[in-house]
């Protein structure tokens, strides 16, 4: 089995890309299972179920999105290898721009959209910079030079990646993403020793402990403070 | 690429002035360490700003490496020259064969594609886009210049085969006229930028019926001279050799003008339309059914004829709107 770990900021497309793709998997005969992560709410899963896709979905609540990922991911492959699935797409939202959920040797996609500013590249780290292909999506919207534009700086700051634009509504392009996808050289039957591609930030403080008083008298742990001069 | 690790940043950047912007863009500060060599810029992060910026150390390297091999190959060569593009026969929806010989579209031609929606247009400009090697749902191929296409068009950035101009499109940046076309002309790395943003803006204004500045913001442009803008910028500066058009409507600006600027910059220009007025103009129409190619029409004469009797009507129809906005009483207009 292959696994896939899509992710990408809130509201890119990534849902509709998947959709769209999976289409286009099943149509080569390929048995697709989604794991789709969320923070707090996600009515996904039953877009996913109602399009016949076998889906679990994970809400990571009080907890950061990315290590509850990553706390998660081997059960879920566990599942998905359990049910016979080719290919297992784990769809998680990249939220602080700092995590990426892509593990060494497993496919990394990353969407992001074109109405998310031309600037959105640069702020965006490991999510972006390492991923193996990017989808840009909401190309239909903008200019094309605006698509130029915000393309070229995808590839500034991650030039091995394969570019592509995804139309989420019609799925124009979402058939030349399938057949990327899937690689019989990167099945896996564990996800046993393998690591992430960049590690996680450590912050473990006393507001991640629930302390809601403000006050340098409550703050313990790892703290840092802004420089903030006259 | 022997161990540009091992080379100063100045140097490196003297030799590569486009790694400035690499740097930039991934939001490394290098002012004042220019003197030292890559290894030993990036052993000078200590951990907490490895954590804090995510610096991974290894992989950009390794994606210096491969910014500077792009750039090498991107600035090197000529511009590929597209003259034709070759569609060769696949399957309708039906797995019926698609009834043509090879189709072959030349440099500065104007083909409409033709067809309810639904029909199969999207995938047959997806197949050009992807450059399909007979591993599309149609089984269709494409040939550039009659040849089996470089791989470059299917997954390099900067070489796309399809521009698109839509009539959804809008400018979501927040920039004055000048300002947008200098930014697509830097990501291009256009010379003499002045000029070519110069003749831009001046073609857009003549193609849209009223003027605008360089200082106005894009965003404040109207209907027409956005779509004039686009139009003029997309074919000054787009490298894409064909251009997709899905309709311009008609108004504020000269359909006609445009589409012979986009031919006199040597463009293919592909449209999708059910205007008359516009399907007209072209040189030929593919007719799309079922997911196939089910034909191919030349214009003929007499659609040609026909073409300057619409295109009367047309100019007839734009006099009425116009003095309806400029606030007038309308009365009958005879021949334009």
């Amino acid at each position: 089995m292959n696994l896939v770990t899509i992710s990408g900021p809130p509201s890119s497309g990534k849902t509709s890309v998947i959709l769209k793709t999976i289409d286009s998997l099943k149509k080569q005969g390929l048995k697709v299972a989604v794991a789709k992560f969320d923070c707090l709410y996600t009515d996904d899963d039953v877009l996913y179920a109602k399009a016949g896709i076998p889906v679990k979905k994970g809400l990571s609540g009080a907890l950061c999105p990315d290590h509850y990922f990553v706390s998660n991911v081997e059960e879920i492959t566990n599942w998905a290898l359990n049910n016979d699935f080719d290919i297992l797409i784990s769809e998680s939202a990249g939220l602080c721009n700092r995590c990426s959920p892509y593990i060494k040797g497993i496919k990394a996609v990353c969407v992001i959209d074109n109405l998310s500013g031309i600037n959105t590249p640069k702020k965006i780290g490991p999510m972006l910079k390492t991923a193996d292909i990017v989808v840009i999506t909401k190309g239909d919207i903008v200019s094309q030079a605006e698509r130029e534009v915000f393309a070229s700086r995808v590839n500034t700051v991650n030039p091995s990646a394969i570019i592509m634009h995804i139309n989420g509504l019609t799925g124009q392009g979402s058939f030349e993403l399938s057949t990327l996808l899937y690689e019989e050289a990167l099945n896996i039957d564990s996800l046993k020793g393998m690591e992430l591609r960049f590690p996680m930030p450590a912050a473990l403080c006393s507001y991640c402990l629930g302390e809601t008083r403000i006050g340098e008298s409550y703050q313990m742990g790892n703290v840092r403070k802004m420089k903030v001069e006259d | 690429m022997t161990s540009i690790k091992n080379r100063k940043i100045a140097d490196l950047i003297r030799e590569f002035p486009f790694l400035t912007s690499f740097f930039n863009d991934n939001g490394l500060e290098i002012s004042g360490k220019e003197e030292l060599t890559l290894t030993e810029y990036f052993a000078g992060f200590d951990e907490d700003e490895i954590e804090d910026k995510a610096i991974d150390t290894e992989n950009l390297m390794f994606q210096i490496g491969e910014f500077i091999k792009q750039m090498i190959a991107f600035l090197g060569k000529e511009d590929d020259v597209v003259t034709t593009v070759t569609i060769q026969p696949g399957f309708d929806k039906s797995r019926v064969a698609e009834d043509f010989d090879d189709l072959v579209i030349r440099q500065g031609e104007i083909i409409c594609i033709v067809g309810p929606t639904g029909s199969g247009k999207s995938r047959l400009l997806g197949d050009i886009e992807w450059v399909a090697q007979g591993d599309t749902p149609t089984g269709r191929s494409i040939l550039v210049n009659d040849r089996i296409p470089d791989k470059k068009w299917r997954f390099s950035s900067a070489d796309k085969l399809v521009a698109q101009l839509s009539q959804n499109m809008n400018f979501v940046m927040d920039l004055s006229v000048y300002e947008f076309v200098e930014l697509h002309a830097e990501s291009r790395m256009v010379e003499d930028r002045d000029i070519v943003i110069g003749k831009i803006i001046d073609k857009a204004n003549s193609l849209a019926g009223e003027t605008f500045s360089p200082d106005t913001p894009i965003t404040s442009l109207s209907g027409g001279q956005s779509r004039a803008l686009m139009i003029a910028d997309t074919a000054i500066l787009s490298k894409s050799p064909i251009i997709l058009i899905d309709e311009i409507e008609n108004a504020g600006i000269d359909r006609k003008k445009a589409l012979s600027l986009l031919v006199s910059e040597d463009k293919i220009v592909l449209m999708a339309t059910h205007d008359p007025v516009l399907a007209l103009m072209g040189d030929r129409r593919i007719v799309i059914k079922n997911g196939g190619i089910h034909k191919v029409i030349d214009t003929t004469d007499e659609e040609r004829k026909i073409l300057s009797t619409l295109e009367k009507m047309d100019r007839t129809l734009l006099a009425y709107r116009t003095k309806l906005r400029q606030g007038q009483i309308i009365k009958k207009i005879e021949n334009t």
